[in-house]
């Protein structure tokens, strides 16, 4: 028999959850990213269409979510390598909590600068 | 008296939760509760436990979704309102009821070289271990273990990967790395560092949050981690 939700609601597992998700959603959208970019090689004005499309406030607020993605995926990784490798303290929640301030921070700066 | 509604395994990999009345009590413990259902309500129920004072890890057992050792786990502290549900530990084959076949758990302590390989006879002088050193600190942080088999149950890599040799017989090869009188570390170190060892820990941490004598297995397969990718670096892995 396997664990349900129950054994696994601590803020750890979260943590694992978010560094999954954010890093499956980052790989599905590195190939549309190269995708706009190439469209640069089909002329200007398929740039510029591309460009205008992206100015749209709903794609600037995927961008936010974007943004957000990255932090948290870089910031868990390096929550994952300093549990790894640094000689082990009690602060691994302390940890937690900073990978997930930095996020929040950083996707806070990008919301900011748009306006 | 009021009274606990409490739900209890009972069959083996197929069964279904039968439903009790146990009449509530101060400082009451899960053990208490199962023990008074096998007493007066119904005798077939099969549990286990020995000690009964958190020393031997017999009576572990899942209490409302959690894996918790069960003489030790105070009723007001886990209730959910007026009911309890028990099941078997998670991860193992159900024998019947609560009781699990813990073989594949002690079986992976011995797979991850859990033996302690002496390097000297009885002859010799006792070995000298400072107790400040780094690597008695290091044993000294993993070495309580009781074997109940609460982190095992809680892991989900080993649910995920049923090869996987899971935390309590990780955290016992680490601390047998840091005995400095032990003489089989690269054996063991090629034991723990395969497929289904320490490299295969997601760090979700569940073991560490639910070992109840607040040993971290994460910390010690970290440890693993780093002495594999040092003596893989050395060429001796």
């Amino acid at each position: 028999m396997k664990n349900d939700w129950r054994s696994r609601n601590h803020p750890a597992w979260w943590a694992f959850l978010v560094h999954r998700v954010s890093g499956v959603l980052l790989t599905l959208f590195l190939p549309l990213h190269f995708l706009t970019l190439a469209t640069a090689l089909q002329g200007e004005a398929r740039l510029e269409a591309t460009l205008r499309w992206i100015d749209q406030p709903i794609v600037k607020l995927g961008e936010v979510i974007l943004v957000l993605l990255l932090a948290a995926h870089m910031t868990g990784g390096i929550r994952l390598l300093m549990l790894e490798f640094m000689p082990w303290r009690d602060w691994q929640k302390s940890l937690l909590a900073v990978a997930a301030g930095l996020t929040l921070a950083v996707g806070l700066a990008f919301l900011l600068n748009l306006t | 008296m009021s009274t606990l509604e409490v739900k209890v395994w009972r069959g083996g990999e197929e069964g279904e939760f039968q439903r009790f009345e146990v009449p509530r009590l101060e400082s009451q413990t899960v053990l208490d509760v199962v023990t008074h259902i096998q007493r007066h309500l119904d005798p077939t129920l099969s549990y286990r436990f020995a000690c009964r004072v958190g020393m031997c890890g017999s009576c572990a057992m899942v209490v409302n979704g959690r894996a918790r050792w069960t003489c030790r786990t105070h009723v007001a502290d886990v209730t959910d309102g007026d009911s309890l549900e028990i099941a078997p530990l998670k991860n193992l084959p159900v024998i019947k009821d609560l009781v699990t076949d813990m073989r594949d758990f002690f079986d992976k302590w011995a797979a991850a070289q859990g033996q302690f390989h002496p390097t000297t006879t009885r002859k010799d002088d006792f070995a000298r271990v400072e107790p400040e050193s780094p690597e008695r600190q290091q044993v000294d942080a993993g070495i309580e273990c009781i074997g109940c088999g609460v982190c095992y149950s809680s892991c989900d890599v080993v649910s995920w990967n049923p090869e996987y040799l899971g935390p309590a017989a990780m955290n016992r090869a680490w601390t047998l790395l840091n005995d400095v009188r032990d003489g089989a570390n690269e054996e063991r170190l090629a034991a723990v560092a395969g497929d289904a060892g320490c490299h295969a820990c997601h760090t979700h941490m569940t073991c560490t949050e639910r070992c109840p004598k607040q040993i971290s297995p994460t910390a010690a397969i970290a440890g693993l981690k780093r002495a594999a990718l040092k003596a893989a670096l050395k060429g001796k892995l």
